[in-house]
């Protein structure tokens, strides 16, 4: 009943990476993709930088009747998917459609398209409205475009947790894989930096109003004043542990535990549900904090949350008790692509015994982490713990493992270069 | 280890023509409907310009002035449904493990009310490519992520176990209870309030749908516009609402002495992997889905004794699932009364699917299928028994209710009356 289920693709569209190769080479050198909005011009905002993907021609990757009916998020989500895929070395063709599913974190939808059509509908009338608006901007919209690609008939869905979505989403691929399925195309893609996305994403104060890309997103640093948001993600190909094994499938490592809860409602004087979280991924994983590598951090960036965040951390490890990094410090904060993006990056340190580097960050002695900054860290990675927060509330926990410690053990030595 | 089985034990109905569960109840079994004139906003200019509207007052519903400035429309109804149903069930929530309560809530669209309304302010009514950010109001990050209605729910019912949205379009109400039976079911909560809310009637959704023709340009008669099955039909109404149920882990619920409602037998979706609007006329994903949700209930086709439609009005939707009924159900098909309440409170978009579940339950409740209104002039391609007009006594055990959506996502949910046979 809980066969182990594994990733055996990775698909990342990143700030400051397209492709796994490209990404992961740029944050072992710590190249950040953090600069001034050049989408639109962003003078009059309280913030103004943030981690655009440029370079991004859809045209190149997908057919043209496709780039009118769809947001910027889904054409890079689709191509994400594409791209992990064929990582995977995966034919959907080749295999019964019921057999393969496709469950995806969504955040904001596709809130480009969204607000063009807005313009059209209070500026010019209704009847000047896309037909595609009914399902461009909503929230299912990747999900239902990389099934109708790719042919995958089976189980699907989308789930919403903000930033924390990333982590429910493929914690609901793999339920749907034990259940059955044996694989299932995940993770998340969220894009809306355009002014009405940006006026939307600044309300709340939670952005940095710096202008300097070098000093705007310090999580864990007495600095900290907000994060830099960003757009991308990536897209994960889970499968079945003997089923990937079966057809000879290289394997990046196992979604070992997962764990979720949500914050008691604010003035309940009740302790936040961050480390109930972690207890519950790492007891679903059947293992303990002593085994933990690394922790991917969730990374707020406000002193308060980086204060519960590091609070959590201390009471389950102890105090500088496991490496922490946050590689979100070169892309900005991603939303629903946020934490899919870490176990892609985490799957590619365990597979290559690196930990990428939280950049920028001076780290806060009142923390009392371990935090990996400035450059990489050589360690032998077996077990790493990927944390993400939503706005309100949401924590999400996930513990993987790496190939050689699936149960049973696979090999690893088809090391193919991943794209 | 013998499965974990799910109750349901508290529900809830914010729907058009009545609040709560004997108002939405004696209009479905009145065959009486909730579609009218819009008066929501001056509907001139729109093809379509009938919807199902709810005369909702937030604050007579408990809601603080501070909760109704701070949420949308469908967070509000979220809210309120999700209260009554966890009233309804009796349990005594502060007395459990808030970490194994949790929180599944279908949406399709979010705070599409909200959106529109602020982006029109923000943009002086459509004229600034370059909104301005100093009239948005300080919640606009709670419009643009609809999980902002799970954290409202979650602090309302005081659940700290996992909690989230399902946005799987028009099936998001039957995919967020069958998302929180799953939680259940593999032992990560006891507990899950779950439902589903939508408040869509708002000019961008009057225009996208507009736009493709989904929705019925009939206007002459608002309380005949929803005609699911009809030959006459040409067309959904929209509509808004809310149901929400208290799922329970079957011993949970009966140790506490629980009223069980039904039992939540079985569960699926299925996407056509063909069109994000379009749909093949075989009907062949919903059936799979069917036939998956039937074999993990463990029942026979013959067990199902009402089939409650999607039913939206289109003529592709109509012909698309009694296919896939004749498909999944065989000559029990032609057996078993098919019903829409589309046809009376219109359609929900993510909210309908639960608020088809609560009828899924009254009927078996009440022995009583609710019918297909408006339905005159029988469809020939459809030659199923849709139960015109009139409700329908017919003892009722089990119910199957299914949805069919934008993306290509096909949902079917069984409901089973609780006392049959233990598993």
């Amino acid at each position: 009943m809980n066969t182990p289920v594994v990733v055996t693709g990775l698909g990342v569209v990143s700030p400051n990476g397209l492709g796994a190769a490209d990404y992961w080479a740029a944050t072992l050198v710590g190249k950040s993709g953090l600069s001034r909005i050049t989408r639109f011009d962003p003078s009059q905002y309280p913030a103004r930088l943030a981690g655009e993907i440029h370079g991004f021609a859809a045209e190149e990757h997908l057919p043209s009747r496709l780039l009118p009916q769809t947001d910027r998020m889904t054409r890079l989500a689709l191509v994400a998917a594409d791209w992990a895929l064929a990582d995977a070395g995966v034919s959907t063709a080749e295999r019964p459609a019921f057999e393969m599913g496709v469950i995806t974190a969504s955040a904001s939808g596709g809130f480009e398209f969204g607000q063009n059509e807005l313009r059209k509908l209070w500026s010019r009338g209704g009847q000047y409205v896309s037909a595609y608006q009914s399902f461009a901007w909503f929230y299912a919209v990747n999900s239902g475009q990389i099934s109708i690609r790719h042919g995958l008939k089976g189980p699907s869905g989308v789930v919403v947790s903000d930033q924390a979505g990333g982590l429910d989403a493929v914690a609901q691929a793999r339920r749907q894989i034990r259940k059955g399925t044996p694989l299932i195309v995940s993770g998340g893609v969220d894009a809306s930096l355009c002014p009405w996305g940006w006026v939307a994403q600044t309300a709340g104060g939670r952005l940095s109003t710096s202008d300097e890309p070098s000093r705007a997103y310090l999580p864990f640093d007495s600095a900290a004043r907000g994060h830099v948001p960003g757009e991308g993600g990536a897209i994960l190909i889970m499968e079945d542990l003997a089923a990937a094994r079966a057809r000879g499938a290289r394997v990046y490592g196992e979604v070992a535990g997962y764990g979720a809860t949500f914050d008691p409602r604010p003035g309940s004087g009740r302790a936040p549900g961050l480390r109930k979280a972690i207890e519950l991924a790492l007891a679903d994983a059947d293992t303990g904090p002593a085994a933990v590598d690394l922790v991917f951090a969730d990374a707020a960036a406000l002193p308060e949350l980086d204060r519960s965040e590091a609070a959590a951390l201390c009471a389950v490890f102890g105090a500088r008790g496991v490496p922490v990094t946050a590689p979100k410090t070169m892309t900005g904060r991603l939303y629903s692509g946020a934490a899919p993006l870490d176990l892609a990056t985490a799957f590619l340190a365990m597979r290559e015994g690196i930990i990428p580097p939280t950049v920028n960050v001076e780290a806060a002695a009142e923390h009392r982490l371990d935090l990996v900054t400035r450059q990489t860290r050589d360690a032998e990675l077996r077990t790493v713990l990927v944390l993400a927060r939503g706005h309100g509330g949401f924590n999400s926990a996930m513990v993987l493992r790496s190939a050689r410690d699936t149960d049973p053990p696979v090999a690893n030595e088809r090391k193919t270069h991943v794209r | 280890m013998t499965a974990r089985r799910v109750a349901i034990t508290g529900i809830d109905v914010l729907a058009p023509g009545g609040t709560g569960v004997e108002a939405f109840w004696s209009l479905l079994s009145e065959g009486r409907t909730a579609t009218r004139a819009i008066t929501f906003f001056d509907p001139a200019p729109f093809r379509s310009r009938v919807a199902a509207e709810i005369d909702f007052d937030p604050e007579a519903h408990g809601l603080s002035p501070q909760e109704v400035r701070r949420m949308d429309r469908a967070a509000q109804f979220a809210v309120v449904a999700a209260r009554g149903a966890v009233a309804d069930s009796g349990v005594d929530l502060a007395a459990h493990d808030p970490h194994r309560i949790g929180v599944a809530i279908g949406s399709a669209v979010g705070a599409t009310m909200g959106l529109d309304a602020e982006y029109r302010v923000v943009s002086d009514g459509g004229r600034l490519d370059l909104v301005d950010h100093r009239y948005a109001v300080p919640h606009l990050y709670d419009y643009l992520v609809p999980s902002s209605f799970a954290a409202e729910v979650a602090w309302a019912v005081g659940a700290e176990g996992p909690c989230t949205v399902v946005s799987t379009g028009c099936t998001s109400g039957i995919d967020s209870v069958g998302y929180a039976v799953d939680l259940i079911r593999e032992g990560s909560a006891d507990v899950m309030v779950a439902g589903s809310s939508d408040a869509p009637i708002s000019p961008i959704t009057m225009a996208c749908f507009d736009a493709i023709k989904a929705t019925t340009p009939r206007h002459d008669r608002p309380e005949r516009a929803s005609r699911p099955f009809d030959g006459t039909r040409n067309g959904f109404v929209l509509g808004e609402g809310a149901a929400f149920f208290v799922l329970e882990e079957f011993e949970h619920a009966r140790r506490r002495g629980a009223r069980i409602h039904a039992e939540i037998a079985g569960y699926a979706t299925r996407s056509n992997a063909y069109h994000m609007t379009g749909l093949r006329p075989d009907g062949a994903e919903m059936a799979e889905a069917i036939r998956v949700a039937l074999d993990e209930a463990r029942m026979a086709p013959t067990a199902i004794d009402y089939v409650n439609a999607h039913g939206s009005g289109t003529k592709q939707n109509d012909r698309h699932e009694t296919a896939a009924f004749k498909r999944s159900l065989g000559d029990h098909a032609y057996r078993t009364p098919v019903s829409s309440i589309k046809s009376m409170v219109g359609h929900s978009l993510g909210a309908i699917g639960s608020i088809e579940i609560a009828a899924s339950v009254l009927a078996m409740a009440h022995n009583v299928v609710p019918p297909t209104a408006n339905l005159h002039t029988p469809d020939p391609e459809c030659d199923l028994d849709y139960v015109p007009i009139v409700a329908r006594e017919r003892r009722t055990d089990a119910v199957l209710t299914v949805g069919s959506g934008f993306g290509g996502f096909q949902s079917a949910m069984v409901l089973a009356r609780p006392e049959r046979g233990a598993v």
